[in-house]
């Protein structure tokens, strides 16, 4: 029976609308007796399923919304309003239909994402390429993915080389060229090319897994103005039950009673705040910023603080080398692929960074042969290369060795501290014969990021870094950072945070989401961002940004302060209307069928304001163009 | 075992409670969770009952179920 009913219910709600029309046709013309027939009919057609929703939820010791219809529209009847009866019985059946509609589109950008899941895999097995179901791939299987297939499995290529689309991950639909070795997730679609992958992580414990699991808590997370919206709703439809009871048995007015239970429905105080929150933490998700639920959006939207961590969050965190001075007759490949050779045994990023610019110029070959190679602690390497005796290191180093800096090079290091290079110096014997600066270069749309948030309401951005005090100045200068503090420990970068937030001010914290995580968990909005996202960054970060452009920050505040909007327009208006009809019933300038209509009105008015907040993604493209633009030089 | 199920639309809040009540009543069912935005029902349940017998019941009280995927 409730499968019929739900199956024919279009078709019931329109037969019932269409002799409603009859009806009003036939009272035109003076039939007032026909028009009473066709609003009866109107009225039992409409009220099948009705009832039997009401029913169903009574079996389950449910008092539903449908039960109060039912009885209002008996009691209509009963007291021979048939126009009011089939009015309220179209308007909630049409209302339903409406909001079913309309509530599907906000709901569109989370399932578009649930929908980008694949659901097979092409495996090899046993020299043959079988067809699995994706929870059958196994860790360390084969797997073969063709052109517009999607990547069932994250995991290594391990032969061939293609284009891929990771929106499904990072949001951003700018083709990836991945090539042996490389890592691709699941989620992810095959544009052109193709390729062989060893699976690392399969079904629950895939990327995109664990996104979708977020997201779906996300949705589902009640923020406080929810619980209070739900709490309110809880008490006031059995409240005014009671109250169309009381005004039922002291006047006798059926008519009144039957009107209360009309207006008793929640409806857009329930629907109200959820369509907001799902609208918007969809919306963002999809481009790639992960809101864990609807109390963080609110905490986001409030934020007037923004800490930065400096190495990969502002900057790209790939430190490279900028400038090569050098003080013989050496050339400047010569001088790196000795560095190189020498380097070798560091395990610092900056000797890392010095070997892979030699092996970016291909030259291995050059390499020479080192002995006694040592890494000396904070200072730098040291080896022999035939007779000589060469260093590689920092001032420190230099220093320790009894090395003498002339002033010309003394004064070309200081000049290059104080552009934020970090300056090594190369030194043979108790010469000084180059120099190697190493930067890390600011992103791209860092400079943007910094002006959209401050026009968007943030007021003290600053940044807090471990690195040394010349290079967070240079970085700070250049953003026009309103406060910068260097050469922090984790425990220091706390301590800011504690205070500032004794200080009132809501803090947002941005870091890389792996040394950052006691900070993120502070603050009151902690932000991980990087690419794929690491898993502590997702479990300890309110906010995880799954790419590591600082423009999905600025989308996500963004959003977070529309939706925020959004929320507290649709609280307003499920409150006033609630107190208008109310007032309204009292005073008796709303009755069965009006009360009904302003109702369905007030549902639909917070379904249709939370779709604003659908189609931000457009504005927010001509805003990353901009970025580009404006990116410093380094 | 687990069962997934994606329903048609809610629409109303008080579908939620109208499922999670139905279906825990069931024996054998450990937890109910339904997704009021994702249209999704989750069961934690034993071989007492089966996928489809969640189903039909979700869809006498009034709601089609789309898809069922059963795990163990």
């Amino acid at each position: 029976m409730a499968l019929w009913f739900n199956k024919h219910l279009n078709k019931l709600m329109f037969t019932s609308g269409a002799l409603i029309v009859i009806g009003l046709i036939f009272m035109y013309f003076g039939y007032s007796s026909i028009r009473d027939l066709t609003f009866i009919m109107a009225t039992l057609i409409g009220i099948g399923p009705i009832i039997q929703r009401a029913w169903s939820a009574l079996t389950v010791k449910s008092f539903s919304i449908e039960l109060l219809i039912t009885i209002a529209v008996i009691g209509a009847l009963f007291i021979q309003e048939y126009t009011e009866g089939a009015i309220v019985t179209f308007l909630f059946l049409f209302g339903a239909y409406l909001e079913k509609r309309t509530l599907a589109k906000t709901r569109n950008s989370i399932q578009s994402l649930l929908d980008m899941a694949p659901n097979v895999a092409k495996v090899m097995r046993g020299g043959e390429i079988v067809e699995v179901d994706i929870d059958d791939v196994e860790v360390g299987e084969t797997v073969l993915v063709h052109p517009g297939g999607k990547i069932p499995v994250d995991g290594t290529i391990i032969k061939g080389k293609a284009q891929i689309n990771e929106s499904a991950i990072s949001g951003e639909s700018v083709l990836q060229n991945k090539t042996l070795e490389d890592e691709v997730y699941s989620g992810s679609i095959i544009d052109t090319g193709y390729i062989e992958l060893k699976a690392t992580k399969v079904g629950e414990d895939t990327t995109f897994s664990k996104i979708i699991e977020l997201v779906e808590e996300a949705s589902e997370q009640k923020s406080s103005t929810e619980k209070f919206l739900n709490r309110f709703a809880q008490y006031y439809t059995p409240a005014i039950v009671v109250l169309s009871l009381l005004v039922g048995l002291l006047t006798r007015d059926v008519h009144l009673a039957i009107t209360f239970l009309v207006i008793a429905c929640p409806g857009a105080l329930i629907i109200g705040a959820p369509v907001a929150y799902v609208a918007g933490i969809g919306n963002s998700a999809k481009n790639g910023v992960l809101i864990k639920g609807g109390d963080i959006v609110d905490r986001f939207a409030k934020i007037d603080t923004v800490i930065f961590d400096k190495t990969g969050t502002l900057t790209q965190g790939r430190p490279s080398v900028t400038n090569i001075k050098i003080y013989n007759d050496m050339t400047e490949d010569e001088i790196l692929a000795l560095s190189a050779s020498l380097e070798q045994v560091s395990e610092h990023h900056l000797g890392r960074t010095i070997i892979k610019e030699a092996d970016d110029r291909k030259l291995t070959e050059q390499y020479v042969e080192v002995t006694d190679a040592e890494a000396i602690k904070a200072r730098g390497v040291a080896g022999t290369v035939g007779d000589d005796k060469y260093f590689i290191g920092n001032k420190k180093l230099i220093d320790e060795e009894n090395i003498t800096i002339s002033d010309d090079i003394l004064n070309y290091y200081i000049k290059e501290q104080k552009e934020g290079q970090t300056a090594m110096f190369i030194a043979k014997n108790k010469d000084i014969i180059g120099l190697i600066s190493i930067m890390d270069k600011i992103k791209s749309d860092a400079h943007a990021a910094v002006k959209n948030l401050r026009a968007n309401g943030a007021k003290k951005l600053v940044m807090l870094t471990g690195d040394n005090y010349y290079a967070a100045e240079k970085v700070s200068n250049i953003l026009g950072l309103d406060e910068f503090h260097a050469e922090l420990l984790p425990a220091e970068k706390m301590a800011y945070i504690e205070n500032e937030q004794t200080n009132n001010r809501k803090v947002m914290m941005v870091g890389d989401g792996i040394n950052d995580a006691p900070a993120l968990a502070l603050s009151e909005v902690g932000v991980a961002m990087g690419h794929g996202g690491t898993d502590i960054a997702m479990e300890t970060a309110d906010v995880v940004l799954m790419s590591d452009k600082l423009s999905k920050l600025t989308l996500g505040y963004n959003m977070s302060k529309s939706t925020f909007n959004v929320m507290l327009q649709n609280t307003a208006i499920a409150l006033i209307t609630v107190i208008l009809l109310l007032f309204g019933v009292i005073y008796g300038y709303i009755h069965l069928a009006s009360g009904m209509l302003i109702h369905q009105a007030s549902v639909l008015a917070v379904i249709v304001n939370a779709m604003r907040l659908l189609p931000m993604k457009t504005k927010d493209k001509n805003k990353e163009k901009v970025a580009h633009k404006e990116a410093p030089v380094q | 075992m687990k069962t997934n199920l994606r329903t048609e639309d809610l629409t109303c809040p008080s579908c939620i409670k109208k499922i999670e009540t139905g279906i825990s009543k069931k024996d054998g069912v450990s937890k109910v969770d339904v997704k009021f935005n994702l249209n999704k029902v989750t069961v934690e349940h034993d071989d007492r009952v089966t996928g489809e017998d969640i189903k039909s019941t979700i869809e006498q009280l009034g709601y089609p179920v789309k898809s069922v995927k059963t795990s163990s």
